[in-house]
């Protein structure tokens, strides 16, 4: 008989509670559960980077955990970053461009991205990565990027972006 | 690309889940931090009929002094040990090598305890437990037991433990005075499991002649591979280029056994090991000799 469990997760700052089978994925249970399809599933084990999400605070692959895991835990998704409201910490000014949070701001500017495929999973590994390093060198940036895969635009622009971002947040 | 049906059973005290391995040991896994497990159960390759997660044992989480040793709990994440300062202090070799494994995201939620018990050849903290002389306490139902990093390691994903045994804890002794410590690998990229790696730790008396060496490699064999022979080599000399030369060659070329896969051949591996092997000798050189 197919186990069925009752979690309940915050996901950007909103409380969800679902019953769950354990063998689906915290990916999955973003997207199909929540309809928070902005966490992207590309490769299913953990190489491609495009699933990271936010678990507690720290960068993780949602392809990797299962959502029985997150019980209680604190996710944010790339849904999280762009709502102002819930993050006034970030806009102390007032400006809001587009709502957008200032590495997405960054990508746009930058042309960070092309197709977008891998770019939630790249936020969500910057956000931390920023927090922790807010002046990185190129190197450090290359280095951070490392465990996203990007197929189409070119790493170039993303680099850029990331030292524009840092700059925005300093 | 979807895990098969499991059991899901969620202990919250190293007790409970040794009772539940003791009653399920035939067809239960552990879950640690998942990195290779799940990636696994994705694809197919393990299709275990129950899951034990350990995620939730807070007594499994822990870094602390202890005397001499520095006592570090198995689910300990891999990221906590890269900027935990007591291990930066104690062992600054594993706070130098942790962040070879894999990438952030990765580490953030692997464990100390899945790594060793998972025993990849291509993995570090195998490697590391070798190199720092680390004591591995297991526990079942009825007893626990410690078994020293060198008996551990059965080969290619194996271990000596007993399939209704828990990893706890790791013991790892602090480095001993005027000892210099080196990591050093070479990847295709940042993050990727590394062709080759090794880990050098030196110990310098007042002199400067060497008293003690250690070299231990990944991806070198079907585990961590320990050069007993290159390390005897250093072993009363001062070390100095031939010497460095001879022991980089006695390694690379005797005593490691490397298999090649498809990003590398054998020989080119043999060959890291020796450029690698005589940097790491000269960096940890230098800073026991900085700690004198």
């Amino acid at each position: 008989m197919t186990q069925s469990i009752s979690i309940t997760v915050t996901v950007n700052e909103k409380k969800y509670k679902r019953d769950v089978e354990p063998r689906l994925l915290l990916s999955d249970f973003l997207r199909h559960e929540l309809g928070l399809t902005g966490t992207h599933v590309g490769c299913e084990h953990g190489v491609c980077g495009a699933c990271t999400i936010l678990f507690d605070g720290e960068s993780m692959r949602s392809c990797l955990i299962f959502a029985v895991q997150a019980d209680g835990h604190n996710i944010m998704t790339v849904e999280g970053l762009a709502t102002p409201v819930s993050s006034p910490h970030l806009y102390p000014d007032g400006g809001r461009e587009a709502g957008l949070h200032p590495i997405q701001q960054a990508f746009w500017e930058a042309h960070g991205l092309q197709c977008g495929y891998c770019t939630p999973g790249i936020l969500m590994t910057l956000v931390p990565f920023l927090k922790r390093n807010p002046d990185p060198t190129e190197d450090e940036i290359r280095h951070a990027l490392s465990g996203n895969l990007c197929r189409c635009t070119g790493y170039q622009h993303i680099v850029d972006a990331v030292k524009l971002a840092a700059e925005k947040m300093r | 690309m979807k895990p098969a049906p499991f059991q899901y059973h969620v202990p919250h005290s190293i007790e409970e889940a040794v009772l539940l391995l003791r009653d399920h040991e035939d067809d239960a896994k552990l879950l640690a931090g998942g990195q290779s497990l799940v990636p696994a159960m994705n694809f197919r390759v393990v299709q275990p009929a129950r899951l034990i997660d350990l995620n939730r044992i807070a007594e499994l989480s822990y870094i602390r002094e202890d005397g001499d040793v520095m006592r570090v709990g198995a689910m300990t994440r891999e990221r906590h040990l890269e900027f935990d300062p007591s291990i930066a202090k104690r062992v600054p070799l594993l706070s130098e090598a942790a962040p070879f494994i894999a990438h952030p995201q990765i580490r953030n939620r692997g464990t100390i305890g899945g790594s060793i018990v998972n025993a990849d050849p291509a993995a570090e903290l195998p490697v590391l437990m070798l190199a720092l002389e680390a004591r591995l306490k297991a526990r079942n139902a009825s007893a626990e037991r410690w078994i020293d990093a060198h008996d551990f390691f059965a080969g290619m994903f194996t271990t000596a433990l007993a399939p209704d045994e828990i990893l706890v804890e790791i013991e790892l002794p602090f480095m001993p005075p005027r000892t210099g410590w080196s990591f050093m690998e070479v990847s295709p990229r940042a993050g990727d499991y590394a062709l080759m790696g090794v880990a050098a730790l030196v110990t310098l008396d007042e002199n400067g002649k060497c008293t003690q060496a250690k070299l231990v490699y990944l991806n070198a064999g079907d585990g961590p591979v320990d050069a007993k022979q290159a390390a005897e080599l250093l072993k009363g000399e001062t070390l100095n280029d031939p010497l460095i030369e001879s022991a980089a060659a006695l390694a690379s070329e005797k005593e490691i056994n490397p298999f090649g896969n498809i990003h590398t051949s054998a020989d080119f591996q043999r060959h890291l090991a020796k450029v690698l092997t005589k940097k790491a000798l000269l960096q940890a050189a230098q800073r026991a000799g900085e700690l004198q």
